[in-house]
């Protein structure tokens, strides 16, 4: 964490959860437990999102929606998926309209578990992300640089 | 006459912490009509009796929504004892009233946080927000869970609140309320609050029948419907009226809700009064449930239909719940149409929807 160089924000997403990650998510971000000391942002607007967190397992209403939101975050992004919905599908795995987990329509890389993610286990996710983001946002500076050079 | 046009609102949207989807017909910025559709968090809780068998539909219910989760497994818990035809140990008709008021006090608080960030007092949504943290904390330290807490069995509850925790509840319950009484001044009195509530959102005595509306929003409309009056758990033991407010506007439903927590802090406190001695927390049941049972409960934002219906299988023939949300929501409806554009973000959070509850 001592050389993160960018704030990612955050972009909050309830795929099919029950709400009860939902609400820790947003804990997460309230005084008492804080994340936005570690430098990230909520946001409502995906257009200037870099970390995506999802709740809840995806159904055939909300996979063109969630695959949406992906598409629509800048380059590089950062997928986490809170909760035990999100990761595999969870208590509601067998339901007929339930796909799975966010994985099934969005590549993820974080997973959290937990039902609900406890907001320390949350937090510990974020953190997670906001690392993986820092690396990739140096490989993509690299590769545009590249790039940029090819051209020239 | 202005030209009409459709604004699409939803499911992802910045003030909304749920997916839902609006269109609102406007004319100019005044809505005209607002048309819902939902469906965007349905998972099919319901057909899980095929998969599930009665005992364990407990956890399942539970997870019908993280905010009202208590109240989702006690109500349908009650339903299959009623097929059953036990009744409950009166030290866990106590406890599950204590919880459920801890539930509906940390709902609550979340409701007016959110509302306060939907008028654009920040700093007031992170203060009830903190508040809610001290009652999630007595939550954690009864039952080991923050938001979904899994107590409740058919036939009983599975913990029991020893006598020392009882007291540690009694005393954070005057540091909570001492915390609220610093909020209540601001939700109740300022200025710019009232100007953005007042007159907003009118749902009136009728219109509110007539939609069905449940719960605080029937109740901000001059309806004096409450369920627990009904006198199920340790309710018939406790003094209590139905809080009602007659405007039917923005600032009846902050208000009724904001008096419902205090209420909520005093019934918890009555009920830890009358607590009976230690004694078993659950009755044993043998058998499959055969028949069938209505249960109807208050949970936070209103009332809370649960049926169950067996034939002497492990497995549920069917199991069906309607929440408070589903009724809330032709009310809604009726808010939205004639509203101004900017007010559709408060209004929605104003019904305290929950669509994970409607759409399960």
């Amino acid at each position: 964490m001592a050389n993160i160089k960018r704030s990612p924000w955050l972009l909050h997403y309830d795929g099919s959860s029950c709400n009860g990650c939902d609400i820790e998510v947003l804990a997460c971000l309230t005084p008492v437990y804080d994340a936005e000391r570690f430098g990230v942002m909520n946001t409502g607007d995906p257009m200037q999102a870099d970390i995506l967190l999802i709740t809840g397992g995806i159904n055939t209403q909300n996979q063109e929606v969630v695959k949406q939101l992906y598409d629509q975050m800048p380059r590089p992004k950062v997928v986490c998926a809170v909760g035990v919905c999100a990761c595999t599908g969870g208590v509601f795995k067998d339901c007929y309209n339930i796909l799975g987990g966010a994985d099934t329509v969005i590549p993820v890389d974080i997973y959290v578990p937990g039902c609900a993610a406890r907001p320390q286990a949350i937090i510990d996710g974020i953190v997670q992300a906001v690392e993986l983001f820092q690396k990739r946002s140096e490989e993509h500076d690299a590769l545009v640089k590249n790039k940029g050079k090819e051209a020239s | 006459m202005g030209k009409r046009s459709i604004i699409p609102y939803g499911p992802q949207h910045p003030v909304l912490p749920e997916p839902i989807h609006i269109d609102l017909v406007i004319e100019d910025e005044r809505i005209i009509e607002a048309i819902p559709s939902v469906g965007f968090i349905h998972r099919g809780l319901e057909s899980l009796v095929d998969k599930r068998d009665f005992n364990q539909l407990v956890y399942v219910v539970e997870r019908t929504c993280g905010i009202c989760s208590f109240q989702h497994g006690m109500g349908y818990c009650e339903a299959v004892e009623s097929v059953f035809g036990v009744e409950i140990p009166d030290r866990a008709k106590f406890l599950r009233t204590i919880w459920s008021e801890m539930s509906r006090i940390h709902s609550h608080l979340l409701w007016l946080g959110l509302l306060a960030d939907g008028f654009g007092y920040e700093n007031l949504f992170y203060q009830c927000w903190r508040i809610r943290e001290r009652v999630l904390d007595l939550i954690e330290l009864t039952t080991g869970g923050r938001v979904i807490f899994s107590v409740n069995k058919i036939g009983g509850v599975l913990k029991d609140i020893p006598e020392d925790q009882l007291r540690h509840i009694l005393s954070e319950l005057d540091a909570i309320e001492a915390d609220l009484n610093v909020i209540k001044k601001t939700f109740i009195e300022d200025y710019t609050v009232q100007s953005r509530l007042r007159g907003i959102g009118i749902l009136t005595r009728e219109q509110a029948h007539d939609l069905g509306c449940a719960g605080p929003v029937a109740r901000a409309s001059g309806i004096k419907a409450d369920m627990r009056k009904r006198g199920y758990d340790a309710y018939p033991h406790l003094d209590f009226e139905p809080i009602v407010s007659n405007a039917g506007d923005s600032y009846a439903r902050c208000y009724c809700r904001l008096m419902e927590v205090f209420q909520s802090i005093d019934l918890i406190r009555q009920a830890i009064g009358k607590i009976p001695g230690e004694s078993d927390l659950s009755v044993a049941i043998k058998g499959n449930p055969d028949g069938e049972a209505f249960f109807r409960c208050e949970q936070p934002r209103g009332e809370a239909v649960y049926y169950v219906k067996g034939s002497g299988k492990t497995f549920l023939d069917r199991f069906r719940v309607r929440t408070p949300t589903f009724a809330n929501l032709p009310g809604l409806c009726e808010m939205l149409a004639g509203a101004e554009l900017s007010d559709v973000g408060l209004l929605v959070i104003t019904i305290d929807p929950c669509i994970s509850c409607t759409e399960r």
